[in-house]
């Protein structure tokens, strides 16, 4: 059992470079991080999320300031996404949230309009004004329904006529 | 034993018996292992011969399997116009599922396999009949560094496999397809996540280490003493090493989802 000084070092290279290997896959592309919740941790209601994904990016003006960290009912029926966003960031309390999409397929992600108001926001409150996400499907059916029915309401249901 | 259905009962048995036996031996190995005297030296020395010796094979063949699936990728998503995102095509695919099955499968073949036959012919040689009569453990001496080294080697492996892959998919997306550069890293870093994917990825080569660690130290213990049982010890850890990592790896992602 004797031991080579050079394949011990040998091995301690190979060893080096996969846990290398490892990191570089899980901190630069699989984005772990150490902190992971401690940031800003904000909440909004919406009627429709459309489709937003857990780890979906938050937006300001297009610059990436956090990330959706859960979805879920809230016990009005309304969907309540939680978002965990850069502790740096001083928001006014009337900032408005709301459901964008990257082009007309792509993937659904949270964009913030900071308001004009004086006070900050704190960590665990909940943003008030939000704009739910567009459904491009319900969209089109009421442009068609409009069309069809001249001056009907959208939100009245067609009457069903079935003969007996 | 002309009864079919006779015949069919006693292959089950044997069958359970195999896996029974198997079982037992890891777990006699699992507890030699953590018992001292711990066997650093054979340890380092089965590392170097199982995880630095396939270094080569595991680089080489994972830039072929990227590069093959970055120009897949690509002529398949220009079809829909999403070329942008091949980065997320190949390092999903690499690091969900390609990664852990492709390095498990070529470290079958490039080292299970030599371990079954170095254990098989010192049985054939009676060298561990020896050791019996030493009153020294050859579970513990022989086969527990060599799994060992298997369980840790697997997945430093599929890490350096899975990284070689996204640069070869770079090389044929970015470099030979000119696709754009930015959006390769970009898909790939926005799609690719820790908990779900990296976590799931890792999951997964250990299994499939310690797996691979037990069917080629058994096989090898538990062949024949001949030259013929030495081959078979061989050609059974490929066999059996294979199938058992794609069921596995099915059984995890039905499971878990990784």
């Amino acid at each position: 059992m004797d031991r080579s000084p050079l394949r011990d070092f040998i091995v301690g290279l190979f060893v080096l470079a996969g846990l290398a290997a490892l990191a570089y896959l899980s901190i630069s592309i699989g984005g772990f991080s150490w902190h992971g919740r401690g940031g800003l941790e904000l909440s909004a209601g919406f009627d429709e999320t459309g489709g937003l994904t857990l780890h979906a990016p938050v937006v300001i003006s297009g610059v990436r300031v956090g990330e959706v960290s859960g979805i879920s009912l809230d016990s009005n029926f309304r969907a309540r996404v939680d978002m965990d966003l850069d502790p740096t960031l001083k928001l006014p309390t009337d900032t408005s949230a709301s459901i964008v999409t990257a082009g007309v397929l792509g993937d659904r992600y949270i964009e913030l309009q900071p308001g004009g108001d004086e006070t900050i926001i704190k960590s665990g409150d909940r943003i008030a004004f939000t704009e739910s996400a567009v459904i491009l499907e319900r969209l089109i059916g009421k442009l068609v329904y409009g069309i069809t029915n001249g001056e009907a309401t959208e939100t009245k249901p067609k009457p069903q006529v079935t003969p007996k | 034993m002309s009864n079919p259905v006779s015949s069919l009962g006693h292959w089950s048995l044997r069958v359970v018996q195999q896996l029974g036996r198997m079982a037992v031996f890891a777990v006699a190995m699992a507890a030699a292992a953590v018992k001292p005297p711990l066997r650093v030296a054979s340890f380092v020395r089965e590392l170097y011969k199982i995880g630095v010796l396939s270094l080569i094979i595991i680089c080489v063949s994972g830039l072929a399997v990227g590069m093959v699936l970055g120009l897949q990728g690509y002529h398949t998503l220009v079809r829909f116009g999403a070329q942008h995102s091949l980065g997320a095509v190949v390092g999903l695919s690499l690091i969900r599922e390609l990664g852990p099955v492709l390095a498990a499968l070529l470290v079958i073949g490039r080292a299970g396999s030599a371990v079954a036959a170095e254990i098989g012919s010192m049985v054939a040689t009676e060298q561990l009949d020896g050791l019996r009569m030493l009153s020294i453990d050859p579970v513990g001496l022989v086969a527990a560094p060599r799994a060992a080294a298997m369980l840790t080697a697997m997945p430093l492996l599929t890490a350096l496999f899975i990284i070689c892959g996204l640069a070869g998919g770079y090389i044929s997306g970015v470099g030979l397809m000119h696709g754009d550069p930015g959006s390769y890293m970009a898909s790939l870093r926005a799609n690719v996540d820790f908990h779900g994917d990296m976590i799931g990825s890792l999951i997964k080569s250990v299994a499939f280490g310690a797996l691979v660690g037990v069917v080629a130290t058994y096989r090898g213990y538990a062949s024949a003493p001949t030259s013929e049982g030495v081959s078979a010890a061989t050609t059974s850890t490929v066999v059996i090493g294979s199938v058992s990592v794609l069921l596995l790896d099915y059984v995890i992602t039905a499971l878990w989802g990784v």
